[in-house]
């Protein structure tokens, strides 16, 4: 089953399942780390329809180990769409009213170019061959996907974590082409501890035999139980340590007393354990570098002379930014020092702080204060951009 | 929240000094009924800052467009003259420091609208004077000791700070405590003395 599966994810890298747009050599990827990527290809989603004046496009980012699969049935693990609490049909985001664009970013492994994609050049997969990939690079890419739909202004460009630094990007990089931005449970930048954890999922890939420096595709292995530990310590951070409580406590895992042994004893590490082993099933080693190095690498005050308000100048993009507070990945004053920037800047922001104990991933949860704050802001930016209701 | 009387006049009275399609602020915006009001009959570009974050998560999900943040610390992010109107209805006695406030919205914006609770009102005056005791109102309904209330000013206090600041007051409104408008040609000390509450219109 789990060959199986890895199969499929490797064959999703060329030959997505999902709509796929190609860039020949005349149309190549301008990369920060100073090179051209070409050719280079995105997969995506789109859910819903365009309407004449192409002014009901959204835009949605996804996060670390997201895919463009944000509403409909992934095609490796069989599961809902991620988002699917949140886009749909008569959802908040209303897919008969808006017409939804979900793409994999540069760097994934679902169908856009990544690590895991056949470099042309040499018939293999990229693995490190791949230049570094940066969350402008992947809004870079995402505006070529929007250019080709012939959407000029995107009425609203929404993702958390990972995807909420691309939202800041876009609103950055091209504020006039976005009508309305919700960046949720992010920062203008990763954190010195953010960074410190995603080195931790590195060197466990890294330091796993069956890694062979990235070219594990060619040695027919993969380095499964690396990623499985990066997910593992990954996870923790997604969740707060009240939630892990709750669920868990110390209960123990099918048995009535410890062991003394290093089996899985708690109920918490059989659960990372399982979380480890699935990820490995739908992810890529390498891409899961890549990803982790992006946003490592995304700090936008610092590609402003170190104001982040400069980041923002002059922008008419509204704003509806989102925290959770027992998010400790990217703490509500992440999200503050943003708001404030975009005060500076003379933005018109909103800012909400859910009260929540389940920790960064409530994003993808059915909160329900979240999905009131997003329904109020689209609901007023719609109105403001005369789209009916 | 229900709104009395008199805090529904206060916010009439203040809308009424808003021309249409300004850019405002709302600092201390509370549940948002100002800014639904300005946006309803004045179209204006409404942004608010509220320090209850309940208060901050409704009004976001009625599709207005709030911050959480503090009057007392938070102002200092927004750019000079960035609005045509700072608002400060009701809050400037609930700040630690109301004088930097006070400049601050007279930076932030063109003009500043404060309005405020006259704690030189005779009701005010009378409880002191004969009871010896604190006063609690209707609109002032709280103990001494657990009033957010930690900065009462009377109208001449106020205008003597506004003159401190370097300001000047361009309109002033009282509204006596049936919540109807104190004359105009009627001297500082009558509204000092009959004014519940007090509306400004400032400039530096």
């Amino acid at each position: 089953m789990t060959a199986l599966r890895a199969a499929k994810t490797n064959n999703e890298a060329d030959n997505p399942s999902s709509p796929v747009l190609r860039f020949g050599a005349d149309k190549p990827l301008k990369l920060d780390a100073g090179t051209l990527l070409s050719p280079f290809q995105i997969a995506y989603q789109t859910y819903g329809t365009l309407n004449d004046a192409r002014s009901n496009a959204i835009l949605v980012c996804h996060a670390l180990t997201g895919d463009q699969h944000v509403a409909s049935t992934n095609p490796v693990t069989g599961k809902p769409g991620w988002w699917e609490v949140l886009i749909g049909p008569g959802r908040i985001i209303d897919t008969n009213r808006f017409f939804v664009i979900c793409s994999n970013v540069i760097g994934g492994c679902l169908g856009s170019t990544g690590p895991a994609s056949t470099n042309p050049a040499t018939g293999k997969p990229y693995g490190l061959d791949l230049p570094i990939i940066t969350i402008r690079d992947m809004v870079r890419a995402q505006l070529m996907l929007v250019d080709h739909f012939g959407i000029e202004k995107l009425f609203c460009v929404l993702g958390g974590s990972m995807g909420g630094m691309q939202v800041l990007e876009w609103a950055s990089c091209y504020s006039e082409r976005v009508f309305s931005a919700l960046p949720i449970a992010t920062g203008a930048r990763h954190s010195s501890q953010n960074i410190a954890f995603h080195e931790v999922g590195r060197q466990a890939v890294m330091a796993d035999p069956d890694w062979h420096g990235g070219k594990y595709f060619e040695h027919g292995k993969r380095p499964e139980k690396g990623l499985a530990v990066a997910r593992m310590a990954a996870h923790i951070t997604y969740l707060s340590e009240a939630a892990l409580h709750r669920k868990f406590g110390r209960n123990l895992q099918d048995r009535e007393a410890l062991t003394f042994g290093f089996d899985a004893d708690f109920q918490i590490e059989s659960y990372l354990r399982h979380q480890g082993m699935t990820f490995v099933d739908r992810f890529d080693a390498n891409s899961y570098l890549y990803m982790t190095r992006s946003m490592d690498y995304f700090d936008l005050a610092a590609d402003h002379g170190g104001r982040l308000a400069d980041a923002f100048a002059g922008t008419k993009t509204r704003f509806c930014l989102v925290s959770f507070t027992s998010d400790w990945l990217f703490p509500t004053e992440e999200s503050r020092s943003i708001v404030h920037a975009l005060n500076a800047a003379g933005a018109s922001v909103s800012f909400v702080e859910i009260d929540t104990d389940r920790g960064h991933d409530a994003f993808l949860l059915d909160e329900p204060e979240l999905f009131a704050a997003i329904n109020g802001f689209i609901g007023s930016a719609a109105r403001a951009r005369g789209l009916s209701a | 929240m229900s709104v009395n009387r008199a805090q529904r006049v206060d916010l009439e009275v203040v809308a009424g000094l808003i021309p249409p399609l300004s850019r405002v602020l709302d600092v201390g915006s509370g549940d948002g009924l100002l800014l639904e009001l300005l946006q309803e009959t004045k179209q204006v570009d409404g942004r608010g800052l509220e320090l209850s974050q309940r208060g901050v998560n409704e009004c976001v999900a009625r599709g207005l467009s709030v911050i959480q943040g503090d009057a007392d610390t938070d102002l200092e992010f927004y750019p000079d003259k960035g609005f045509d109107f700072v608002v400060l209805s009701q809050t400037l006695q609930a700040t630690r420091n109301p004088k930097l406030v006070l400049d601050e919205l007279l930076r932030i914006g063109n003009r500043a609208i404060v309005s405020f609770p006259n704690f030189g009102h005779w009701r005010v005056r009378l409880s002191l004077f004969f009871k010896g005791r604190m006063p609690v109102t209707e609109d002032l309904p709280y103990s001494w000791y657990d009033t957010p209330n930690i900065h009462f000013c009377t109208i001449r206090d106020f205008v003597n700070l506004v003159e401190e600041l370097g300001a000047s007051v361009e309109k002033a409104t009282a509204l006596d405590g049936n919540g109807q408008k104190i004359g105009l040609s009627m001297p500082w000390w009558f509204w000092n003395f009959f004014g519940q509450q007090a509306v400004f219109l400032l400039k530096r």
